[in-house]
């Protein structure tokens, strides 16, 4: 029977790599007593995969992993039982039934929602000058970059890979984060295209924004969290399955 | 939310940043305030080393089962963080509470290996603790240290306010209970290290102090301080089924050296190898029952979800229900997704169908640990191993599908010849030999590899060759390189490898283990001028130790090559391990006899473990 598991990565646990956070799940599922798959063979492993790698630093409200089990309880069975061995800062969401013939996840990533905030000590003086120009920027037909290839450098339009891109003021927006009032200021909410081909990141649309319009920008200037994870036509991957 | 103690750019910059913000599934989540005792528990290496100690987490455990004490963990920074800490002047923390380390009651140091002493300084140091215990006021935490290396603790002894001898399940309580008291009653930092040096198992170095003979050996040891005991006598658990062990060890995120459940089979060890000083000082042999093993293996394969289980003792081989618990592992656990690892086992027809059961028999090799290339050195050592039974073994072995050998020997043992040497090459050879005789052309998967390695022979105190004479650099390189020599004559040359360890290192662990109050300058102004992480190769850096030798007038030859007399007194001779200096005497003397000792299960050779009162010294007597 094939699950699709939708978590949590809060806090702290921002800093754990996702190799750690596979082999987190494996024991997880162990402490839970899940009653997964295993591959055959001298080692047996867990059958297992997550959706899309998460960068260590971003937290996110919206992340996946499939596996294969024997036996299941009623889905709110097992969500109870895997939140009851979570770490603090992960926290599982849906554990839902998918059909036999459900593409697993990482093939269907298409596109995945951002919310960025300013860290504490990098905002713009002027912060509503700084999102009016990002609107603006947004609104352009094409943003070309330069990306750094293996055989050098490379023209790129990324523009075509920003689907959405807007101002989140307040709790109400829907395109605010559960957890809004942990940032206590403005959101910039973008939805962009994700997966092994045409891939981007947030930041690098920001960056290219904030070196055309002259503001700072390092590394750390935005805390990151990624909210949703879509497949084509924007179906959220927790709505490929049912609840048991 | 937790607040960590390091900003996000400073956890984004450096390598690993899960090593210092904790949260790890059985993580241990107090309030301060609401108990009467912070203590700190230090591993003085990094992360992934620290978090793999069983004993830590056995004290962990131990520790906050009390509602009173909040014990948390702290590890050596990484040199990347080490770096930032000092530019930025950031305190020292524990990973539970990201409290500065100054803020605690305890700072407890475990000391596992001699070349962890200058990360000892760098804690205290980045902890804002200062270094020498004379320095200390009223508001510093009391630094307490424990395991094997405190068996001369002399090296260590300005850096410390007191060392636990010992086994640490035993008087910790008391210890707390102690500090308690005293807080209450207003005493002083003072007043508590009086108390607590009439505890048993309890050493505070400043209430002795250490007489000289002009040749700077030891005139007399004793104590200045009338709380303080003349012998200090180490502590035991005699029964390990009473004794507290763990059913919820810490997860950690990142992978670490030891990534599994360890079940602790049994304490001490029956063989009596003269150069080892964790079968002299765990004496006497205490066994777990099975029933609790299997009782703490469910446990903790649940509360932790590991896939693998280990077994750890000193020679897993002489647990008496050896099948029991194998056969219990194999049974319970086999096939279900948890992997079953078994480290020092014998390698007899038991053990190599134990492991064709679990192991992939072509990815794993076999290791024999010889420890000396000829039958005379083995028995000057002691080490009951002899070639027949190794090769036996491996034809065994090689039937069964390996094809892969991995040999440990020493080099720079006492009495050690030429002819020693070349035998860890013709050894290495007869095992190459057995295979190809034993397998037909037909069968074989490919070449056989034999590695072996050796390490160098540091002597260490509590054990017979405590009088011995430990080579120099030269010659051990010497050593080294007349084996190699031999390696290359023999026919199968291309079948066989050999390694040998570094020697600087040795040298400096030989200083460090048989050292004395003199050798704590050493330490301190190695670590001043950068000394840290001395046991990783990629850090350590000899010529500061060597410099710091001739700033402070200290020679190495006194400690390391210098022939010692059989009356001297020894730095460590005030403590009390339970072997007697009588019978490391004996030993001492048979192993030049070349004369074997039977095993304490064979017959028991009065080495004064007795007196505990239990373990293998009362086997099958009623």
């Amino acid at each position: 029977m094939k699950i699709r598991i939708k978590f949590r990565k809060q806090g702290t646990m921002k800093f754990i790599g996702h190799l750690d956070v596979m082999r987190y799940f494996q024991k997880a599922m162990r402490r839970a007593d899940v009653d997964i798959r295993y591959s055959e063979g001298f080692s047996p492993h867990q059958i297992m995969s997550f959706a899309a790698p998460l960068g260590v630093g971003l937290t996110s409200n919206g992340e996946y992993l499939d596996i294969e089990v024997n036996s299941s309880g009623s889905s709110s069975e097992m969500v109870q039982r895997l939140n009851a061995v979570m770490a603090d800062g992960f926290e599982v969401l849906s554990f839902h039934r998918l059909p036999d013939e459900a593409k697993n996840a990482m093939s269907l990533v298409e596109a995945a929602d951002y919310t960025l905030a300013f860290r504490a000590g990098y905002e713009p003086e002027d912060l509503e000058g700084f999102f009016q120009g990002l609107l603006r920027f947004y609104g352009q037909d094409q943003i070309l970059v330069t990306k750094k290839t293996k055989k050098g450098e490379k023209e790129l339009d990324i523009r075509p890979l920003v689907y959405d891109l807007s101002i989140v003021r307040d709790s109400s927006d829907p395109h605010a984060p559960v957890n809004f009032d942990d940032f206590k200021r403005p959101l910039i909410y973008m939805r962009v295209s994700t997966g092994s081909s045409n891939n981007l990141k947030p930041e690098m649309f920001l960056q290219a924004y904030c070196e055309q319009a002259g503001f700072n920008y390092s590394p750390f200037t935005f805390e990151i969290q990624r909210e949703e994870v879509y497949g084509p036509g924007f179906h959220a991957l927790d709505s490929y399955g049912e609840a048991l | 939310m937790k607040k960590l103690a390091l900003s996000d750019e400073i956890l984004l910059s450096i390598d690993k940043p899960a090593r210092y913000i904790g949260g790890e599934i059985n993580e241990v989540v107090k309030d301060p305030k609401h108990v009467d005792i912070r203590f700190a528990m230090c591993f003085p290496d990094v992360y992934e080393i620290g978090m793999s100690h069983l004993g830590m987490q056995i004290l962990y455990s131990m520790f906050n089962s009390r509602d009173d004490v909040y014990c948390e963990r702290v590890f050596s920074p990484w040199t990347d963080l080490d770096k930032v800490m000092r530019e930025k002047d950031i305190p020292l923390f524990s990973l539970e509470s990201q409290d500065p380390i100054k803020k605690f009651d305890f700072l407890g140091i475990t000391i596992q290996y001699e070349m962890c002493y200058t990360n000892i300084l760098q804690v205290l140091d980045l902890s804002h603790i200062p270094l020498h215990a004379a320095d200390r006021g009223e508001e510093d935490p009391i630094v307490i240290g424990g395991g094997p290396c405190t068996y001369n603790p002399e090296p260590l002894a300005d850096f410390f306010d007191m060392f636990y001898i010992g086994e640490g399940e035993t008087v910790y309580d008391r210890l707390f209970d102690c500090y308690k008291e005293n807080k209450k009653q207003g005493g002083s930092r003072k007043d508590f290290l009086e108390k607590a040096a009439e505890l048993p198992g309890i050493y505070v170095p400043s209430f002795y102090e250490t007489v000289y003979h002009e040749d700077g050996t030891i005139q007399s040891f004793s104590p200045v301080n009338s709380h303080a005991k003349p012998t200090v006598t180490k502590e035991l658990v005699v029964s390990m089924d009473d004794a507290p062990y763990i059913e919820k060890p810490l997860v950690p995120f990142i992978k670490v050296t030891q990534d599994r459940v360890v079940l602790e089979i049994m304490r001490g060890c029956i063989r009596g190898c003269r150069f080892c000083q964790a079968g002299c000082v765990y004496r006497p042999l205490r066994e777990r029952s099975l029933d609790k093993l299997k009782e703490y293996a469910y446990k903790m394969l649940k509360s932790t979800g590991h896939e693998e289980i280990s077994l750890s003792s000193l020679s897993s081989s002489d647990y008496t229900d050896l099948e029991g618990i194998v056969n219990f592992l194999i049974e319970e656990f086999h096939g279900k997704g948890v992997n079953i690892s078994l480290p020092s086992l014998r390698i007899d027809a038991f053990s190599l169908d134990v492991m064709s059961k679990i192991q992939d028999v072509k990815k794993s090799s076999l290791t024999f640990a010889p420890e000396a290339g000829s039958q005379r050195l083995r028995d000057v050592i002691n080490k009951g191993l002899t070639e027949e039974v190794i090769l036996k073994g491996a034809a065994e072995a090689f039937h069964g599908g390996w094809n892969r050998v991995k040999l440990y020997f020493m080099l720079g043992l006492p009495t050690e010849t030429v002819e020693d040497m070349e035998g860890i090459a013709l050894l290495s050879e007869k095992v190459a030999e057995t295979y190809y005789d034993e397998i037909p052309k037909e069968e074989r998967h490919g070449r056989v590899q034999v590695v072996a390695s050796s390490s160098f022979f540091v002597p260490k105190p509590f054990t017979p060759f405590q009088w011995a004479r430990m080579c120099t650099k030269e010659e051990f390189l010497e050593r080294a390189a007349i084996v190699k020599q031999k390696f290359k004559e023999m026919k199968n040359y291309k079948s066989l490898k050999y390694n040998w360890h570094e020697a600087d290192l040795t040298v400096l662990e030989g200083v460090l283990a048989r050292g004395d109050r003199k050798v704590g300058a050493v330490i301190e102004t190695a670590y001043k001028n950068g000394a840290l992480y001395d046991s990783w190769s990629e850090s350590f850096r000899n010529e500061i130790w060597m410099d710091a030798f001739e700033r402070c007038g200290v020679s190495i030859d006194f400690y390391t090559t210098r022939t010692r007399s059989l009356d001297e007194i020894f730095p460590w001779d005030f403590i009390d391990a339970g072997v007697s200096k009588d019978f490391l005497k004996r030993e001492w003397l048979e192993a030049s006899a070349e004369r074997v000792t039977p095993n304490c299960r064979q017959k028991c050779s009065a080495c004064g473990a007795r007196k505990f009162g239990g373990g293998v010294c009362f086997e099958n007597k009623n």
